[in-house]
């Protein structure tokens, strides 16, 4: 699914650039759960914006669903971004003057999806997440964990290849953190592939396979075994 | 354009409109303001313009007036300061002489009362030829004006001014055939007329120019004379050649400019007129000016707008719009605005005019006459808005896409 072959990224700062990813190799196939875990200014942002489409590597191949990614201009970019990507962010990212079908359904309307397809397929989405009953309410009515909800079910409407999420609990309790990463598992259940960035061990913990990234590089790639780890004591 | 007619389309404009309340108020009082002002102005001016025309309406406007006065130079042996006089002579040789003119008329006034039984006024009395009618249209209300027949026979009758059969006769009576004083001598009125905007006479009763010249003890003397010329005729140079004309046959000198007045109407006139332009064009020119910088008020906002929903714009494009769709909603939105706040203000200029043609486009002497606005003026307005709308909303659209999504969504 996606294939990223000696990717280097750098960024000009004033007269100098900071080389954020100093050759990531990395290979996620179809279903797999997988999380990037590195502190702050590890790259993994950087890592996952150029996973996203939402910024272009320097060096290096990226394929994604096998087609290369080279060259994208704007436009290429937004309807591979609505075909095969899904994005869940920290901060939810839901349009405020939107209510929760609407929002959802978005993606839909620039896939080119008829206004009744739409909603149909939007609420039917809000109900797997548990929130058809609050459709048309506005994201400021609804809970940090209800609105990353909405984000998860508007990623997931246009039933992309790969769902993106940067730190999808890092603004939400423990409580609402578990409930969204149980979501996040149910997806990947029913053989969507997750790419999760986190830098939270407990929710990195929760995936199938978790890769550390430090100074623009991985130090290690490990398949995670204790998907529901035993407490010990 | 398909997308022109889409709902969808229309919906997201709808949204993003109705969650900016300020800025689309803001921004539709900017415009609004601009066309009404637009409107209001060339409706005024038109009404002005037409009221212009009313009051020159009943006029020959290629009309020249000349009258005599003292020379201000001594010439061929005579002393300056001599008391000139136009005759009827004058008349017969410029009749002659000039090709040009289409009508003249010699006019002889004095003032005096005229009485009617008990009832009296002092007004002008003027000895007239029928063709003053032509130089100047008079507007009858009982009977007829003098023909060549009261000229032939100097007979006593006398056409009166509506202000003096107003004071002379009861209401509604019949003044045809009744006799009135004019002086010391009976005439028969034979019509009433009324003044129109313009009048040289004011309140006069016109007598036959015969009739006058006898009475009087005129001889030959005329006061002044009107001259009117025929369709293409350059007025200024005739007026010019009139009186030099004149100077020869009373043997005044060439140079000297005081021995005969002269005014020229189309003169008069063209300065009024060309007020009515200048006033026109900077009616277009405020009133264009406004509509610019309203459009520019819009872009602006939208500018400030565009800044305040990168975020928006930035999520809209992760999720998979295309620059061109973010482009196409932000220029939607400027026209959508621009044009129903046009539409607004067309409207409530037209609400205006018609408050206007209400209030000071009745009564007897009304300020403005039909003060309205020409619907392609009206349309070529529109347009230009919308025209500037779109052109101004690509501004605020290219800076939308400027931002990469990526940057946009970034938290702080």
């Amino acid at each position: 699914m996606i294939r990223i072959n000696n990717l280097h990224k750098s960024y000009p700062i004033g007269k100098d650039s900071l080389h954020v990813l100093k050759g990531i190799d990395l290979h996620i196939k179809e279903g797999e759960f997988v999380s990037i875990m590195g502190s702050s200014g590890s790259g993994k942002s950087t890592l996952l914006n150029i996973v996203g489409l939402l910024d272009e590597h320097d060096e290096g191949d990226y394929f994604l669903n096998g087609q290369e990614i080279k060259n994208l201009n704007e436009k290429k970019g937004a309807v591979l971004r609505n075909k095969f990507l899904g994005f869940v962010f920290q901060s939810f990212n839901l349009i405020s003057y939107k209510t929760a079908l609407e929002n959802v359904s978005l993606p839909l309307y620039y896939k080119g999806v008829s206004r009744k397809e739409r909603q149909k397929i939007a609420l039917d989405y809000l109900d797997k997440v548990g929130l058809k009953d609050w459709a048309s309410h506005l994201p400021n009515e609804l809970s940090g964990g209800q609105k990353q909800r909405v984000a998860i079910a508007r990623a997931l409407v246009t039933q992309p290849k790969v769902v993106l999420a940067d730190e999808p609990t890092g603004a939400l309790d423990s409580t609402t953190t578990d409930s969204v990463m149980d979501l996040l598992k149910d997806i990947n259940n029913e053989g969507m592939t997750v790419f999760v960035i986190t830098h939270e061990e407990e929710v990195a913990d929760q995936t199938k396979r978790i890769v550390r990234l430090k100074d623009g590089i991985i130090i290690s790639d490990t398949i995670n075994i204790q998907r529901n780890p035993v407490k010990t004591v | 354009m398909k997308f022109l007619f889409d709902s969808d389309t229309w919906q997201e404009i709808y949204g993003g409109i109705r969650k900016n309340k300020t800025r689309t108020i803001i921004t539709i009082i900017g415009v609004l303001w601009g066309i009404f002002l637009l409107v209001t102005l060339l409706g005024a001016s038109r009404g002005l313009e037409n009221n212009f025309k009313t009051i020159f309406g009943d006029f020959a406007t290629n009309s020249v007036f000349v009258w005599s006065q003292r020379t201000e130079l001594p010439f061929k042996g005579f002393q300056k300061g001599r008391r000139v006089r136009l005759t009827t002579n004058d008349v017969e040789i410029l009749k002659r002489e000039y090709k040009e003119i289409k009508f003249i008329a010699p006019r002889s006034q004095t003032n005096s009362a005229i009485t009617r039984s008990f009832k009296t006024g002092s007004f002008n009395v003027s000895g007239d030829l029928p063709v003053l009618d032509k130089v100047q249209k008079k507007d009858l209300i009982y009977g007829r004006f003098l023909n060549e027949n009261d000229i032939k026979l100097k007979s006593k009758v006398c056409v009166i001014e509506q202000e003096i059969y107003e004071q002379l006769f009861e209401k509604d009576e019949q003044p045809v055939g009744e006799m009135v004083n004019i002086g010391n001598i009976s005439y028969k009125v034979i019509g009433v007329y009324k003044n129109g905007n313009i009048s040289f006479d004011g309140a006069a009763a016109y007598i036959p120019f015969t009739t006058f010249q006898q009475v009087y003890n005129r001889a030959n003397r005329i006061s002044w004379m009107m001259i009117t010329a025929n369709e293409g005729v350059d007025i200024l140079q005739m007026e010019q050649d009139i009186l030099l004309t004149l100077k020869n046959i009373h043997k005044v000198d060439p140079e000297d400019q005081r021995a005969f007045g002269s005014a020229n109407l189309a003169v008069e006139i063209g300065k009024i007129t060309g007020f009515l332009t200048g006033m026109q064009f900077l009616t277009w020119f405020v009133g264009i000016a406004t509509l610019i910088a309203g459009v520019f008020a819009i872009g602006n906002i939208l500018l400030i707008t565009v800044k305040e929903r990168t975020k928006e714009i930035g999520i809209r494009r992760a999720i998979g719009a295309t620059p061109i769709e973010v482009r196409r909603q932000v220029v939607l939105e400027s026209v959508f605005l621009t044009t129903v706040a046009g539409m607004l203000g067309i409207i409530f200029g037209g609400f205006v005019l018609f408050l206007l043609d209400y209030f000071l486009g009745s009564g007897p002497d009304p300020t403005l006459i039909n003060p309205t606005v020409d619907i392609p003026v009206i349309l070529v307005a529109f347009l230009i808005l919308v025209v500037l709308g779109t052109l101004i909303g690509l501004i605020p659209a290219y800076m939308a896409t400027l931002v990469k999504p990526i940057d946009a969504l970034r938290d702080e």
